[in-house]
């Protein structure tokens, strides 16, 4: 509170104390603090007057204020101090309660700003959310709508699909009704089939039957044939017809109906042998047919252009009178080796052929000769490949060294780089 | 003296004979040989060995058709033992011969001939094809129009086996017109001749699918199926036969089968015969019903299934049995109205049975167990599906509840139905690992009903229920 104290400040506090006395003195109501200063400058700026009297005067005045105020300077120190702590007193307080004010309003100007900001970022906020949303619907809408649509071709898309698969499958896959026909129409052949073969077999039965009596017949027939010396005679009954039965039995009419049996003529056995010669004579009953009995030798020639009948005869029946070459085989020759093969066959005791006697030192064993006989085994010929290195035969591990060179064809031998060259 | 000497001995002595001047003697020990050689195979090595057959052969080419006939079977009754005899005629020139001899004016070389050569052809394709080689077969076509039945059966026997071995040999059969032949004679009455017939056209057919429509468009259908009707067994088994192989190539194949009545004839011929004679009826209905699901529907509605059942149940051998089940098996997979009706039958228990057996083959297991897999994968019916839940093993068990499961949440009367019948009971009681297919397909069922069934009908539940009773503490009053 009570800083650096300067003698300056000091007089001048002290003057501005001692015009305030007279200030409110003369200036009245006032109450200006400035009033003194001025009447002291307002000294010194009027022109023309001298200005040693005021001065001294003044310096006079101030002296004694000075000394009065020297008096009271104790009192004024101690009163400056206390107005200073009296005022401190209350400037803290004041202070305080300034900066209380001042920070309230200043809050709540503040927290009026804020709000007016809020207002208008809501404001903002809003018309850009309305926006957005209104565009978000507008999306959604469309989407509605969209999925709407969809599902309604979707509906009218199956139903087309279900009619048109049904009339598919129905038509040209499987028909139902048709299956149903086809095995109506299989139960029905079945049926028709059953009877007839059911029909085939009783035929074939009763055909069967009919055989077996037709053959029951003929043996009876036969026996009653054989038997025919039972038959009853005027004199004597036979043993069929018995004087005590009623009427005479089934056999004996049979035997009455009966012709007997006669001995059989032995039948002449043809000969079948078939010959050339007899074949082309056309003796046998299939070819041409001959009479047994000759044409009479007078006979009236027949009205037309008729050959001799003799004549014609002679020129049908003329025997073949084969030449030479057709009266022999064609391999007769040929066969005639063989027969005689045969009859060696017959006679030989040994199978085996004589051989000749030229062949008859031929028994010498087979001499092989050095070059495949040398139990060292074959050496092939220039070794395996003319162009193989066997080093194990080398008389020194260095190779020939050649004076001239060798000719073109055999210089790039081993020597490049590519394996066209190179023996496997 | 040991029966090989005995052996040496006798050929020795008559291989002279052959050479004789008198006829009838070469007839007579050629005959002798024959018999000989037909008896015994180490007789017929020991008439190759005496080397005799050159002779013979030579022979053939030149003497009366008495001394063709025997050399003829001399050489039948050495062919027809093994390959190895029939290899050493064929390498004595005796085919040429022979061909020769088909040539002859008696039906009875003719008959012989071609017997040799049927014998010889038998054994394997070489050999075929070397009596192909020599020109046999046209001869031998025109050996089958000849008015004798007896020449006409042999020389269809030698067409059937010269055909079966391999398809080049049928087709060269085929070239030489045998097919319109072969199918004239369908209709004659000799019994042995269409055995033979059929034997031929069968062997024919069984190689290649062009081979079947070039024995069906000699427009055999449906006179063969009159076949079927024959009294004699091995007709019928020919016939059927000759069915099959055709049937067995395409679907297009089987259903001209079908829609010509062939289903139903093979089905009453199964029921006519017993034993090894359906055996190929019972294989075609398995292939007709294999390639399509509308040609199993027409075995179906021919009545086939009742028929195939009692044969699966009443014939004794395995291998039948066998081929019974898998026909039922192509049947039933197609879709479950096919499962439906082999499963109305009744025959899903006996398969479980013929599968279960100790004593049925391996085959027949195999078989058995196809087929219930197959027919039980589409079975929707639930009635015959019931016992399986009683006494199935653990892999088919599965296939079953997972029918159940995929049944029983959409049909209302069948879930009441599996309740009362205590099906539900039993799937409570199957025990499966968690996790597995099965454990998924008992969920799926329990979750068809309401949660207190379920609990009733869980094992353990009256255990619980008393548990509940002892730790009860009843209101005080």
């Amino acid at each position: 509170m009570i800083g650096t104290f300067s003698y300056a400040k000091f007089l001048k506090f002290l003057y501005s104390v001692a015009e305030a006395e007279r200030g409110w003195e003369k200036s009245g109501v006032n109450g200006k603090l400035t009033a003194p200063l001025d009447w002291l400058y307002g000294l010194v700026r009027l022109p023309g007057r001298r200005i040693v009297t005021p001065v001294v005067n003044q310096m006079r005045e101030a002296m004694a204020t000075l000394a009065r105020l020297q008096a009271r300077s104790k009192a004024v120190g101690q009163q400056y101090y206390f107005r200073n702590s009296v005022v401190d007193v209350f400037r803290k307080k004041e202070n305080d309660a300034a900066v209380k004010i001042q920070s309230w309003f200043r809050g709540c100007r503040v927290r009026a700003y804020i709000r007016h900001l809020h207002r208008a970022a809501i404001i903002v906020q809003k018309w850009w959310r309305s926006y957005l949303s209104r565009q978000h619907y507008q999306l959604v809408v469309k989407l509605a709508y969209y999925t709407m649509k969809m599902n309604l071709y979707n509906e009218m898309a199956v139903r087309i699909q279900r009619r048109w698969r049904g009339y598919k499958i129905r038509k040209y896959c499987f028909d139902y009704f048709y299956l149903k026909e086809y095995l109506r129409a299989v139960t029905e052949t079945n049926d028709a089939i059953r009877d007839a073969l059911e029909e085939f077999a009783e035929m074939k039965e009763r055909e069967e039957k009919k055989a077996a009596l037709e053959r029951e017949e003929k043996k009876r027939d036969y026996q009653a044939r054989k038997m025919h010396y039972l038959l009853s005679t005027k004199q004597i009954p036979g043993i069929y017809n018995s004087p005590f039965r009623k009427d005479p039995d089934p056999w004996e009419l049979r035997l009455q109906k009966a012709k007997p049996l006669t001995h059989q003529r032995p039948r002449v056995k043809q000969k079948h042998s078939i010959s050339l010669t007899s074949w082309l004579a056309c003796t046998s009953n299939r070819s041409f047919p001959r009479s047994e009995i000759l044409p009479p030798i007078n006979r009236k020639q027949c009205q037309g252009p008729f050959r001799d009948i003799a004549e014609v005869l002679e020129q049908r029946y003329k025997p073949l009178e084969p030449t030479l070459r057709e009266a022999e085989p064609i391999n007769e020759l040929k066969e005639a080796r063989e027969d005689l093969r045969r009859q060696e066959w017959i006679r030989n005791v040994n199978d085996n052929m004589f051989l000749p006697f030229s062949s008859y030192h031929k028994n010498e064993k087979y001499v092989p000769s050095m070059h495949s006989s040398s139990k060292y085994g074959p050496n092939s010929y220039g070794c395996q490949r003319f162009r193989d290195e066997n080093p194990k035969k080398w008389i020194c591990p260095k190779d020939f060294q050649t004076v001239l060179p060798s000719f073109d064809l055999f210089s790039k031998y081993g020597k490049l780089y590519s394996k066209a060259g190179q023996i496997v | 003296m040991s029966q090989r000497q005995v052996l040496q001995g006798v050929m020795s002595l008559l291989r002279p004979l052959l050479l004789d001047v008198v006829p009838t003697i070469q007839q007579t020990a050629a005959l002798a040989l024959g018999r000989l050689a037909n008896y015994n195979d180490d007789l017929a090595e020991a008439v190759v060995k005496g080397d005799i057959l050159p002779q013979l052969v030579y022979s053939l080419a030149e003497q009366n058709r008495f001394y063709k006939k025997a050399a003829a079977f001399v050489l039948r009754a050495v062919g027809k033992h093994s390959p190895q005899l029939a290899q050493a005629i064929v390498d004595c020139g005796a085919l040429d011969t022979l061909v020769i001899c088909l040539e002859d004016f008696d039906p009875g070389v003719k008959e012989a001939a071609a017997w040799a050569l049927g014998y010889i052809a038998r054994h394997n394709a070489e050999l075929s094809q070397a009596v192909v080689d020599a020109g046999a077969v046209p001869l031998l076509v025109l050996c089958i129009q000849e008015p004798e039945v007896a020449l006409k059966r042999i020389a269809a026997s030698a067409l059937s086996d010269i055909s079966k071995h391999s398809p080049e040999l049928a087709q060269t059969v085929v070239d030489a017109g045998a097919i319109a032949h072969l199918a004239q004679m369908i209709l004659n009455p000799d019994a042995k001749l269409k055995r033979q017939i059929l034997s031929a056209l069968s062997q024919i057919a069984k190689h290649s699918v062009d081979l079947a429509e070039m024995v069906v468009e000699a427009e055999i259908f449906p006179v063969v199926l009159t076949c079927l009707k024959d009294k004699d067994e091995y007709v019928k088994k020919n016939a059927s036969t000759l069915i099959r192989e055709i049937a067995k190539h395409t679907p297009e194949l089987s259903q001209l089968i079908v829609n010509a009545g062939g289903a139903a004839a093979v089905i009453d011929c199964i029921g006519s015969c017993k034993g090894n004679i359906r055996l190929p009826g019972i294989m075609m209905l398995g292939y007709v019903a294999a390639h399509s699901e509308n040609l199993a529907m027409a075995v179906i509605i021919s009545k086939g299934v009742p028929q195939l059942s009692l044969c699966l149940s009443e014939e004794p051998e395995d291998h039948i049995k066998a081929a019974a089940a898998w026909a039922l098996g192509q049947i039933g997979r197609h879709t479950p109205e096919h499962a439906r009706a082999v499963a109305v039958t009744n025959t899903l228990p006996v398969l479980l049975s013929l599968y279960m057996s100790t004593e049925s083959s391996e085959d027949l297991q195999v078989k058995s167990k196809k087929a219930i897999k197959s027919i039980l994968q589409k079975c929707t019916y639930l009635p015959a599906l019931e016992p399986f839940l009683y006494d199935a093993p653990p892999n088919i068990l599965k296939h079953v509840v997972g029918q159940f499961s995929k049944v029983l949440p959409h049909d209302s009367k069948a879930r009441r139905l599996f309740v009362t019948s205590g099906g539900l009971k039993k799937v409570q009681e199957i025990k499966a690992e968690p996790g597995s297919l099965l454990q998924e397909y008992i969920n799926s069922i329990n979750n068809c009903y309401p949660e207190e069934i379920v609990r009733y009908y869980s094992p353990g539940y009256s255990e619980t229920l008393l548990q509940r009773v002892d730790s009860y503490q009843p209101l005080a009053n």
